[in-house]
Formats: C-alpha cells, structure tokens, sequence
C-alpha cells in the first residue's frame, strides 16, 4: 500500500481498541522472567561456549604482534578469533570503524580478539593472556582544538549540511536585541539496560544469530556483508530487546564476533559486551560545540536565527545534526544554519536517542531563555510569539502537517503552574533550596519508514500478526494487536504478535521514534489486505463491509471471520510505503516542557523538583505506552542536563568513566513526579495510523527546561553540559 | 577471574595463618569490592578465606560504655542498630548513605573499611596506576582527577578513600581491632589505620601480611548534635565529592571528619579546635596544605559551603 494522500476516515477512526490504554501483552513473560534475550537462548542454541572479547589498549596505530598461544593453552578454551584467522571480512556500510580491527587499530576497545572457552570465567580469564604489542599512533582528541580543521559533511540526513534564509548576517548586525552564545554538550553514552549481546549457530552455510538489535532486516544485509555470505543465508532473531536508544541500530561487535568465534569453535558461541567495554568499543552520542545567534525586535520577535555545530568522529563518519530543530521551530525572516565535522580519533560517534535535537534543544531552548530575558518577554510567550505554521526557511507553500507547539505550550503552562514563576532569578528560597522554573519547547522531527506485515488467520479463526519489527521496551506486541484488533473487529487478546524475527516481512524496525507509526501503518496495510480478502471469500462487498464483533457484516449478512477464512485459514501480506506527503509538509512532532528545580543554597547540588509536558504528536496509539516512553525520556533528559558525560582523556584517547559507577545516569532518588498530557491530535499526512512517532520527543528540550529552571532559581547562566555542582557553585560564587 | 583455591575458616587465628601460608590469599566477606576486583583482575589471589562462618556478627556493648562492632556486621544491620541510631547517629547516617540497599545488605564492617579507591584509572588495567601496579606511574595526576584527593596526596597517587561509613568512624575515634597468624591481637587507632599514598600507594592501611580485622570499637557516647552530610552528583547511589561528618557538642566544641578528601578519613586536631570561630576557620584548619588541580580545585569551596550549610542547620537546630 503506497500512502501517498492525506489519510480520510478508516477503521481506525473507530478508536475501539488503538487509543485505549491497555497494559503490555508482554508485561507478565518480562516481570515472570519467561521473555528470553539474546544471552539466554539455551532452548534455541544448547551447549553454546562463552565468548569474550579483547579490545584494543590504544586508540590509535597497529598492532605489531599479537601472541595468542597463552591464551590457547589455557583451561577451557576452544579458539581465539583475531584479524589474522577470521578469514576474508568485509565491512557493513553503517559503521564507520571495522567491527574487527587489526593490524590497524581505529579507536579505544575496538575489538581485536575474541576468545572462546566452555565457560564465561575461563574465556575472560584467557582474553588477558592475549598479548598484543602495539605501534601507537597519533590521533586527535580533542574536539575544541580539532573544531578549526573541521568541513561540511556532504549532507546532513539527506538535507544539506548548511542553509541560507534572507540576509542573517545584516539582520542579525542590526537586531535590536541580540543573544550571540556558545553551548557545549558532552559525549553521551545509551546506558540501555541490556548491554550487546548475541547467541551465534552455525548450521552449514547458514548462520542463525539470537542478536540484541533494533532493526532487523538492516542488519542481515550487515552482516552479510561483513561475512560476504549471502543475505539469504542469515537469519537474525531479536523478540525481546532490552534498550537500544540507538546503539543497537546496527550489527556491532558482538554479533560479529559471535558468528566468528561459533565458526571458529564448531559449536553456538554466544557473546555479551562487558558493560565497561560498550562507551569505548561500541557507539555513542557525539560531543557538540554549537553557536547560537538570535536577533529580536524589543518585544522578542525573532527576525534572524542562526545556528552553528561542530562535532567530531573517526573518517568517513558524520556529524550531530544539532541544528535540525532550528531550521523549522521557530519564525524568522533570516536563517542560517551550519554542520561542520572534525576528524577526532575517539570510539565511533552515531546516533543516540532524538540525535540531533536531544542536544541542538539544549543550546537553542536556553538561548530563547537567554532571549526571553533579555526582551522582558515570558519565555512562554515568547515562544508563542514565534510560532509559525509553515517551513520558515520554505515558506507558506510548506505547512506543517500538524502543529500544535501553541497549544502544548498553553496548556502544559497552565497545568504546571506557570504563573506561579518568579520571572526573577533567585527569589524564591524553600529552606536550604532556591527554587526555580523552567520551560522549553520540545521537537522532533516525524521520520516514516516502510513497513511490512503478515497478518494470517488459522482455521480456528485465531488471528497472528508477524513481522520483524522489534519491541525495545517500547510496547511495539501492543499496539501491533491493537492495530490489528481496531481492523479486524475483534479484541486485542485475539492476536498473536511474533516479532523480531529476519523470517517475517521487513518493518520499520525500532529507531528515530518511527517504529510504532510506520510499523502500525504496515500492519494497517496488510490488514487492508486482509479485509479484502476475506470479504471476497465471503461474497461481500469490502468497501462496505463492517469488520465488527469477530464477524464481517454487510449487506445484512454476519459472517464470523473464523467462517470466512476457511478451513485452511488465510494468510496475507502487504507493506506501506511513503509517498511524498513528508516533501509536500514539513512533519514534526511538538510539545512544551516544564521544571520546577531545587538547588542548594550552599552546595550547588541540583534535584529537580517536578516535571510537566504536554505533547502533540498526532493519534496517540496506547496512552499508556506511550506515557511511559515519554516519561522515561524526560528522564534521560534530567541525566542530560545535570550529570551525564563521558569524559574524554586526550592523552589515551579514550573515555575515562566507562563503567556505569563513573557514568551517571538518574537513579530512582533523582527522579520526581512527572506529569505527562497528550494534546488531542489527528495527522492525516503522517499515516493511515494518523499517529506520528512520541518515543523521542520526550527527550528533546527536557534537559533545556532544567537548565533554564536552575537561571530562575540562581541567577546562574550555565551553558556547558552537563550542569553539575561545581558549576553551579562557580557561578553562584561570580554572583 | 583467575583460578584460585578457597577454604572456610573456622576461627580468626586460623585464617590469619592461613592468609600468612597463602601469599596470594586474600579474606573475602561480603564480596562486593572483591568481586567486581577479580573479574577485572585487578586484584588476582590464588586463594580465599571465607571468613563469613565467623562469629563475629554481633553489636556488643562494651565493658566502659562503648560499642564492640564484629567485623562481619553488615551495613544494614549496623546501620539500623538501636544503640547505633541513638547514641552513634553520624554512623548510621554515614552508612545509610552509602551504596544501595542491596550492596549495605551484603557489605560488611571490616569489608567497608578495606575497600579500594574508585579512581577510574586504577580500575583500568590498560592504564598507569601505582597503586595497582608500583611503578608504572600515576594516570590520573594529570588526568580526569575531578574526584580526586586535594590533602595528603603524594606524587605518585591522588587517590581518595570511598568509603562513609570510615568517615564517621574517624569522626567517633573508633579503634580496629585485629588477630595475627599467631593468634595475638592488637587495636590499631582508626587514625593510623589508612595510610596516605606516599611512595607506597598500594600499601592502604596498618595491616601485617595476613592481619584480620577481627572487630571495630567505639569509645562511650559523647552525645551532641551528629551530622552526615554527603555532597554529591546525583541525589542516591553515588560515591561522596565532598563528605562532612561533624558532632556539635555544648559550649561550641565540635569535631570535624572529611571523605572524599584524602587517601583516608581526613580530621585534624586544628579543625577541631577552631570549631567555635565558625565554619571558616574550620575550612581554614582542615584544608591547610590542600593541592588542587584544574578539575578539583572547587573541593575547597565545596567544603567551606558545605560546612557553612552543617554550622547555620545547627543553628537552627539550637
């Protein structure tokens, strides 16, 4: 099915089922411990030996030796896969470094051995009898010292890289008021709960890999690639994924090193990343440097916005798309924005939960408050005031396909208590805490993606969806039922979802906050399919017909499913796929966000007190879900502004606190009440679902709205994430 | 993990000498800093002694009013002690802010008090550390020392000790109480217990080859006003930037300790003294020498705002 016209009235409008808040059908398999992961699949692949892999030492050079014969010798072990005897490997085309380095080493803890041993205690064990002597080479670390050499990536997700609006350099020369500020934000790594891990079996040619992976179908061709074995030849299997948040968007380490080392060993190799190797071997978020120009009239209407961002990665890599957000959220006759790259030799940079808003919303939202100020002008209201319902660098000929950033902001005001702010900073005192708060718009672009579907009925009339879209976490099983439900006329108890499996039809898979609509609106489709069939095998008419209460209805007959599907049951197929409908709108997802934060008079120490959102983000599937991915953003959003940060050292050229003792994320003592309302909201050019993605937009502009809650309680400007004590004491030192 | 031999012992003495014929032997209770040490071997005995079956589980009081702590108590039954919580407030509050529930479950007294630096380079054995491996320098001098030590620092180590409950400890002038291989006993003063780096930073406490921290011992009660307060990163289950540990007593007396300082408990004698000329003084006293770099240099402060925060909540208080 081809979505290429605004959506009209279809079955889903009924909202019977899609909407309803109803609980995870996979809840109970999770909390009974009967969901199986990737490590687990001892059912699946018995007598699996032990992995473990070895990583570089160094960040940068080759490796003059590496001496394996210890590391055999010892008790236990089967083989040691190194760049030496892994055979003739290929690369995938969506990491930047090799999976398997040697002899030359691109970055810290990039795989350069895996050992292989009947137990996870004699293969770890053996990895530090490996001994590797090594060249080392220079590399660059540091970003603000590489910032200089930096160049325009080719494009910047298929968009170019820089873009010119009006003349922003005169308007900007003559504004009124101008706000001209530079923002850092750290490397960020995902923290998922379940780290990378992969079960590997080799049966002849073919390759089964139990891997822990958000997109199934990129990652067959992936992996086929990198073995140079044919896609057919590999199945990938992944229904339940602990976390991903983008670093499992792609065949890492251990997938690879999995298939190698069983292989290798002639038997089911499974292979987990220690949490202490995944911020230095696998992906993160990429540090930013950004640059902040806005020129205003007096009373805050923007007349030129700009916004600049330098980050690094390895060669061949991209860059943090951290001016996205700032091409579409805000008014403004002139326009500029700008990417620049810089070749730093750190772990691969890629994409981390909302990349490019989750951090180019912690520097543009603190500099509309920056703005805000300087206009005397409510930060709400100065946002309301630049609200525009077009493509601003387009024009009028592009709307928005909805856009209710007003009414988020009107509305989560007004539940958060907004008038209760003291617009000036460090008035309000609560024993030994100044209190503050905070708002920050929240955006996120609405990314469509094919997606495929089988939806079969058996000749008991019992309904199966399958497809391999993967469930993160996220509830992917319970709106696929509900989709599924809401088309057929039946219940969501009367489906069965089987997900995650590279022998179900391609979907969407689970990234960019487009899984839940683009896959939904596949199976959309294929229950189209569906309905059509089943009406002709009826003798109804299927444009007519009433799929309701188990049973086709039309022409005053009601035939139950079960009955229509015959005795060898049914079984269809079908994909949506996108037209132009994202050219012909700008689409994007919208929200406002609040904070209200503590901060210790004496000690600088930051808690945030409550959170409050309101979101726009077209239909919401289960509001429950959906609920519980935006509070679990806002929660990333509060370890973003006030204590997540790899920390690099430029001497080793590697992060220093990569374990998750030194890597703070919030805990449940950081966390207060959250109070999250979906705005009513139909998007009839996102989908046939009408729904848009939610997952990430949580995320975006939260950690904004802290910082700027931390000014109003302090006084305190801080502008380098993330916004920990010291600074704060700092700045409240200066005050 | 290396391939290690493991024996339970049946009294102090015995797992002292067992420890003295084992080189390579370490004790091993709760488990929880040993552990995660072994699998990154970090720390690589070839054999343990489980001193778990041990009876020294127990609070008893003492003969002159004070506390016998057994050495195998755990955080959370230490912390949840009757006469603990009345009489030794700072302690409870120490060890209830430490770790999480599940580790203080597990953690034991003598165990609290051994554990090592969280220094991120020491736990890397890819990196220089001369605590871990004598020698081979100090990575984290002109590294990310942010949480580092700023008083009693050497040269060759900038380490800080993790622990709370020490702290509290300090602040009480608890004594350990340990047995040697050959069944004598000693009680070491908590002051000379941990050591400062030096030249020797793998050398952390007082401790002979195979010596057993058998008990710790609190003198009588002194009553006052007890404070813990922990500055820190995010609001649970993180290690101290700063601690402040104070006792506020009548007629302005009132003794200080520090974590995340030094290479041990920090108190001195000064701090103490100048307790009634306010907070600044008694910053003053107790970072006197203090050796900051570019990343810790807000310890300093961080402890002169922190210990005005403890003097005006006693003002409140009184």
């Amino acid at each position: 099915m081809k979505f290429d016209q605004p959506a009209t009235i279809n079955p889903i409008d009924r909202a019977r089922v899609v909407g309803q808040p109803i609980d995870r059908i996979d809840g109970p398999a999770k909390v009974c411990g009967t969901a199986p992961y990737a490590y687990e699949r001892h059912d699946a692949a018995p007598n699996a030996a032990y992995g473990w892999m070895v990583g570089s030492a160094i960040a940068k050079g080759t490796i003059n030796s590496i001496d394996t014969r210890a590391a055999e010798a010892a008790p236990g072990v089967l083989a040691v896969v190194t760049h030496a005897n892994a055979g003739d490997l290929g690369k995938g085309r969506m990491n930047t470094a090799t999976l398997l380095g040697g002899p030359s080493i691109e970055h810290h803890d990039q795989a350069l051995a895996l050992v292989v041993a009947e137990t996870l205690e004699q293969a770890r064990d053996a990895a530090k009898l490996v001994v590797i002597d090594y060249a080392t080479g220079e590399g660059r670390f540091d970003l603000a010292a590489a910032m200089r050499g930096a160049t325009a990536p080719k494009d910047v997700q298929g968009s170019p890289a820089d873009t010119r609006t009006g003349d922003f350099d005169g308007a900007f020369a003559k504004a009124a008021v101008k706000i001209d500020q530079r923002y850092t934000t750290p490397d960020h790594s995902h923290a998922m709960m379940e780290p990378h891990a992969t079960t590997a079996a080799w049966t002849g040619d073919k390759l089964t890999l139990w891997s822990s992976n958000q997109m199934i179908a990129w990652s067959v061709g992936e992996i086929a690639r990198t073995l140079k074995i044919k896609p057919d030849n590999v199945q990938v299997i992944a229904p339940y994924v602990g976390g991903g948040f983008g670093a499992k968007l792609f065949v890492r380490a251990d997938a690879l090193l999995a298939a190698l080392g069983a292989r290798a060993a002639g038997r089911p190799v499974k292979v987990a990343l220690a949490r202490a190797q995944i911020p230095n071997n696998t992906t993160h978020r990429p540090a930013t440097i950004q640059r902040i120009r806005l020129g205003a009239k007096k009373d805050g209407t923007i007349e030129a916005i700009g916004h600049e961002v330098w980050s690094g990665d390895l060669p061949g890599g991209g860059v943090e798309v951290a001016a996205l957000q700032t091409r579409q959220l805000y008014a403004g006759k002139h326009r500029m924005t700008k990417h620049r790259l810089a070749v730093l030799d750190l772990p691969e940079g890629n994409a981390m939960r909302a990349p490019g808003e989750a951090v180019g919303l912690l520097a543009l939202e603190v500099a509309m408050d920056e703005l805000a100020e300087a206009c005397d002008v409510d930060p709400v209201e100065l946002r309301i005031k630049n609200d525009v319902q077009y493509d601003p660098e387009v024009g009028p000929s592009k709307p928005f396909s909805s856009r209710k950033l007003v009414e988020c902001l009107r509305e989560g005001a007004t539940r958060f208590g907004w008038d209760k702010r003291n617009p000036k900073p460090g008035q309000v005192r609560d024993g030994q805490y100044l209190v503050g708060m905070g708002v920050a718009s929240a955006f996120r672009g609405n990314i469509v993606m094919k997606s495929g579907a089988r939806v079969a009925i058996d000749g008991k009339g019992r309904i199966t969806v399958s497809s391999d879209m993967t469930d993160i976490g996220t509830g992917s099983y319970t709106i696929i039922a509900q989709t599924a439900a809401e088309m057929l006329g039946v219940e969501a108890s009367d489906i069965t979802v089987r997900l995650g499996d590279s022998s179900f039809p391609a979907s969407a898979g689970s990234g960019g906050q487009w899984g839940a609509n683009s896959a939904t609106a596949g199976v959309y489709a294929a229950c189209m399919a569906m309905r059509s069939q089943l009406a002709q095998k009826a003798g109804l008419n299927a444009e007519d017909a009433l799929f309701e209460d188990g049973m086709i209805k039309a022409a005053g007959k009601a035939i139950p499913l079960r009955e229509a599907a015959g005795r060898d049951g049914l079984s269809v197929e079908d994909s949506i796929s996108f037209g132009d409908l994202t050219d012909r709108y700008a689409q994007a997802t919208f929200g406002a966000h609040f904070a209200e934060v503590g901060v210790d008079v004496y000690t600088g120490e930051v808690r945030v007190r409550r959170m409050g959102g309101a979101f726009a983000a077209g239909r919401i599937l289960n509001p429950k879900t959906a609920r519980s991915q935006v509070i679990g953003a806002m929660t990333m959003g509060v370890g973003a502004a006030l204590m997540e940060e790899l920390v690099v050292d430029t001497r080793f050229g590697y992060f220093v606190n990569h374990d998750m003792a030194e890597y703070h994320v919030p805990v449940h003592a950081d966390i207060p009440e959250q109070d999250v309302l979906f705005i009513d909201e139909l998007d009839d050019k996102s989908s046939p679902m009408k729904a848009k993605g939610v997952g990430e937009l949580g995320l975006c502009g939260a950690g904004a709205a802290i910082a700027n809650a931390i000014y109003n309680a302090t006084g305190v400007r801080l502008r380098d994430y993330p916004l920990t004590l010291n600074k704060v004491i700092a700045g409240m030192a200066k005050a | 993990m290396k391939a290690f031999t493991y024996e339970r012992a049946t009294s102090p003495a015995k797992a002292a000498a067992a420890a003295v014929a084992n080189p390579g032997a370490r004790f091993i209770a709760g488990g929880t800093n040993l552990l995660d040490l072994m699998k990154l071997q970090i720390e690589t005995p070839t054999h343990l002694i489980d001193v778990n079956r041990l009876d020294l589980d127990t609070v008893r009081e003492t003969s002159d009013g004070g506390l016998r702590i057994g050495a195998l108590v755990r955080n959370t039954d230490l912390a949840a002690h009757k006469k603990v919580r009345r009489d030794y407030a700072v302690l409870s509050r120490a060890l209830l802010s430490g770790a999480s529930g599940q580790l203080r479950n597990k953690a034991t007294t003598a165990g609290n008090l051994l554990q090592r630096t969280r220094c991120p380079y020491f736990y890397d054995t890819t990196k220089p550390c001369n605590k871990r491996r004598p020698g081979t320098g100090c990575a984290a001098l002109a590294g990310f020392n942010r949480n580092m030590a700023i008083l009693g620092t050497s040269a060759d180590c900038i380490a800080t000790h993790p622990s709370d409950m020490a702290v509290a400890m300090r602040l009480l002038d608890a004594t350990v109480e340990t047995v040697a291989a050959d069944g004598s006993s000693r009680a070491i003063p908590i002051a000379d217990f941990h050591r400062l780096p030096g030249t020797t930073p793998d050398i952390e406490t007082a401790l002979a080859p195979g010596e057993l921290v058998t008990a710790v011992v609190l003198p009588r009660p002194i009553g006052g006003s007890h404070v813990y307060r922990k500055v820190r990163d995010r609001a649970s289950y993180a290690f101290a930037v700063i601690s402040v540990a104070a006792i506020f007593g009548k007629d302005s007396n009132a003794r200080f300790a520090f974590g995340g300082l030094a290479h041990k408990p920090w108190r001195t004698e000064a701090a103490d003294a100048a307790a009634a000329a306010g907070a600044n003084a008694v910053a003053d006293a107790a970072l006197a020498g203090a050796k900051t770099t570019e990343h810790n240099r807000f310890k300093t402060d961080l402890v002169r705002r922190t210990l005005a925060q403890v003097y005006a909540q006693q003002e409140i208080r009184a």
